[in-house]
């Protein structure tokens, strides 16, 4: 009986929503994801630096984010204390899932991380650079398998990019979606697929093991520390980049959103955030205010192109 | 330095006082929200990753293993007592788990499933520190159309071993099948059969239908009898302990079940649910006491319970060697290792040779513990059958209610849950079997998808489906156990099968 209570009150726990939190950040996905991740580092650099006494943090997982989006859009508003983690394949999956809750339906904060797209071949492939790669794409897209994250995903979207900068049409790309980096690691490496794309971190252990060989790098410049070029150098021109952001809930006032700017402002710019980006390999692409609202607005409507070309979004 | 000196490095790292601390903390939160239907050890381990960063890297890590090894293995309790598996690993056990704790073997099967858990995760955990290079290679070798092949092995093997009618076996599979369809497609992004309700998209949830079907429809099957319910409960009949006869039917199938977990749990798109139900399948093809399926024969127990620990250990293969997470649990201690600056891969044997044979040697500590801190409590823990009847299935249907609006706090859920409770009393009184909806629910969407992708590579060639050597073998395996009951039948020994067969839930 003594599990039977500790379990209860564990499940209680859970249950209840955080009345005595100072912030609650909303992580709309599960535990272990890259969104999740970020929620919780937040709430680490939060607490250290004295930003925020308690921070917690809950998962709404879900169809690539707008679970979570919708249900911090009418359960939130309002609220200046709570934050919702999101990102570009969120941007995505509310296109793709024709979601009733848009990003315009929240209050965006700043951008945070980024992650630049890796473009990977196995070791023992005859593919030896972007160009060949490029090549086979051109001479029969469908036999060109790439293996990568989910459908519509940044990875989707990134080889619908690559393959219309080649003058390949976009709806014959013979893309196999996997669920989470790992399977799709694994296809990549038993030669099941012709190449591989997805965020850097995912493919580096191998890389550098010389398991999988690294073609190009999806960045507007070269990455220092990466020995490969970038997309646009191999004659291909795309730059993606997977970033994150944390937006706030609807329905504040000035003062609360200047509030909740100031905070996170202070997280970015603090040594603790930069500390984490480094051990988790995160770019800094922090970004706040009008800049990055204009900047937000530019990604959905080239995503929507995008998706429209691959055939995703009618 | 061999092996052997490694894993006795890591042996001296892992008996460090503080370290046996982390793995005792470790098992017992693992053990306890194993139980709790819905809040399983990723979960558990994501909400700990921050507590842990100011540890040293090797005693978070160690607690991590700890509660994965503990998840899995207190799963199996309340399968067994409640009929309300905690983890969708521990499905199979309450088919015959819960049969032999109501006709009063409860600490019987609780005992083999302690000492089943114990004997794979010693063997598996050995097979990672030996075999672990070995086996990566075997799994990376597994494509789209070898694991499809599985995945129809699985079926036919399956559908056969649960209940006593093709017909209802099979009806039952397809509401589980369709069931797997709602939802996004992993493929194209397409929503099916999601009717416009956002909380569809990512489909449905395996531990909620579980615990509705197992648990729900199981209460409710039991407040409709009333007090004419003819299966009275007897909390224990005989010894807590496992007799001759026991131990005698359970030492083969917990090697065979570690056997056949490992290498799956080991295979990137393998999972522990998999070799729980090929387990099951192959013990009940093999037992001396075919009229003891579907009535509590501790083969059911013993085989699935070793294949569900060896696949936990099964899993740290391409975890530790690839970098690979294969399930959740993995993908949170890989964020666990990335949070230390570790990248687990082929490199990390070598970098940090400590770390590795240290968190190898505490998952040998931590299966001891287990052993040493459930073995005592069996004669506790059955006690709870001994609570007045109303009492019991009033705290099972609040028990289930709860973990499951602990995992996922929404009143959608909770609608399913009680919908699928329905659904489960309504099977049972017409004699439906449960297990093959949950069976159809797991592996429908891993069969489809690879299949797709199978044939997305080869762009459409039928054929690639059989031109691979293993996916050949194992299709020529499943068209036998398919083939071979049938002509047996057409030869007038269907009698023979009939016995075979017997009752499930």
């Amino acid at each position: 009986m003594k599990h039977f209570f500790l379990a209860s009150i564990l499940a209680g726990a859970l249950a209840l929503p955080a009345y005595a939190a100072d912030y609650t950040i909303i992580a709309p996905a599960n535990p272990g994801g890259g969104w999740d991740q970020t929620a919780r580092s937040l709430q680490t650099v939060m607490q250290q630096e004295g930003i925020s006494g308690n921070v917690q943090v809950q998962n709404v997982p879900g169809a690539g984010g707008t679970i979570g989006l919708a249900q911090f859009a009418s359960q939130q508003k309002g609220n200046p204390n709570a934050l919702l983690v999101g990102g570009y394949v969120m941007v995505g999956a509310i296109l793709t899932n024709n979601s009733p809750v848009t990003l315009k339906d929240v209050t965006p904060i700043a951008r945070l991380t980024g992650e630049y797209e890796a473009i990977v071949v196995p070791a023992a492939s005859e593919i030896k650079t972007m160009a060949d790669l490029v090549e086979a794409l051109k001479k029969d897209p469908g036999a060109v398998s790439w293996a990568g994250g989910s459908a519509g995903g940044t990875d989707h979207i990134a080889v619908g990019l690559i393959a219309k900068a080649a003058g390949v049409d976009p709806t014959k790309i013979n893309y196999i979606a996997y669920s989470g980096g790992g399977e799709a690691l694994a296809a990549i490496l038993g030669s099941q697929v012709t190449a591989g794309i997805s965020g850097y971190g995912e493919f580096e252990s191998q890389i550098k093991a010389g398991a999988l060989r690294l073609l190009a790098v999806s960045s507007a410049e070269r990455i220092p520390g990466i020995d490969a070029p970038t997309l646009k150098e191999s004659g291909v021109d795309v730059v993606v980049e997977n970033w994150r952001m944390i937006a706030a809930a609807p329905g504040l006032t000035e003062e609360q959103k200047a509030a909740v700017e100031a905070d996170i402002e202070k997280v970015a710019k603090s040594d603790a955030w930069q500390e984490v980006l480094k051990t988790k390999g995160w770019q800094d692409t922090y970004l706040a205010g009008d800049a990055f609202e204009e900047q937000l607005a530019k990604d959905i409507s080239a995503t929507e192109a995008v998706l429209k070309d691959i055939g995703l979004v009618k | 330095m061999g092996t052997f000196d490694f894993l006795l490095q890591g042996l001296m790292v892992a008996a460090q006082p503080m370290n046996l601390l982390y793995a005792l903390i470790g098992v017992t939160l693992g053990t306890a929200v194993g139980v709790l239907p819905g809040i399983g050890p990723a979960l558990t381990v994501a909400l700990l990753l921050p507590v842990t960063y100011q540890l040293d890297p090797a005693g978070s890590l160690i607690m991590f293993a700890g509660i994965y090894y503990g998840g899995m293995y207190g799963g199996s309790t309340t399968s067994i007592l409640l009929n309300t598996p905690g983890e969708s690993a521990s499905i199979v056990t309450a088919l015959e788990g819960n049969k032999m704790a109501r006709a009063g073997r409860g600490g019987p099967a609780l005992a083999t499933a302690a000492i089943g858990s114990f004997v794979a995760g010693l063997i598996a955990t050995m097979g990672l520190a030996f075999v672990a290079p070995y086996i990566v290679k075997l799994a990376l070798v597994f494509g789209p159309r070898e694991y499809f092949a599985l995945m129809v092995l699985a079926f036919v093997t399956v559908s056969s071993a649960f209940g006593d009618s093709a017909l209802r076996g099979l009806t039952s599979l397809f509401v589980g099948l369709t069931l797997a369809i709602i939802g996004i497609d992993q493929l194209t992004g397409q929503t099916r059969l999601s009717f416009g309700v956002p909380d569809l998209l990512d489909g449905i949830e395996v531990t909620t239908v579980a615990v509705a079907m197992f648990a729900i429809g199981e209460s409710l099957f039991i407040a409709a009898q009333g007090d004419r319910g003819p299966d009275r409960v007897e909390a224990v009949r005989g010894s807590v302990w496992m007799n001759a006869a026991d131990w005698a039917r359970s030492w083969k199938p917990w090697l065979r079940g570690t056997f056949i977990g490992f290498p799956i749990g080991a295979m990137p798109a393998g999972g522990a649910e998999i070799g729980t139900f090929l387990s099951y399948a192959t013990e009940k093809r093999l037992t001396k006491h075919p009229e003891e399926f579907g009535n509590g024969a501790i083969e059911g127990v013993a085989g699935p319970e070793a294949a569900n620990n060896a696949s936990a250990a099964g899993t740290l293969v391409p975890l530790l060697t690839l970098g690979l997470p294969t399930t959740a649990t993995a993908a949170i201690m890989l964020a666990g290792f990335q949070q230390f600056g570790l990248q687990p891969g082929p490199l990390l044997f070598a970098t940090n040779p400590q770390l590795v044979w240290g968190l190898i040697a505490s998952l040998l500590i931590a299966n001891f513990m287990l052993l040493v801190l459930n073995l005592p409590l069996i004669g506790l823990w059955v006690r709870l059958l001994t609570i007045p009847k109303p009492w019991l299935y009033a705290g099972i249907l609040l028990f289930a209610t709860l973990g499951t609006i602990g995992a996922n706090p929404s009143v959608f859920e909770l609608g399913m849950l009680l919908a699928f409770g329905l659904l489960g009393y309504v099977m049972r009184v017409f004699g439906y079997p449960i297990a093959p909806v949950v069976v159809g629910l797991i592996l429908g969407p891993l069969a489809e998808q690879q299949l797709r992708r199978a044939l997305s590579i080869s762009q459409g060639d039928v054929t690639v489906l059989f031109t691979s050597p293993i996916a050949a073998v194992l299709l020529v395996i499943a068209a036998l156990a398919f083939l071979v009951p049938l002509i047996m039948r057409a030869r007038g020994r269907g009698e023979v099968l009939t016995q075979l067969a017997a009752s499930e839930d």
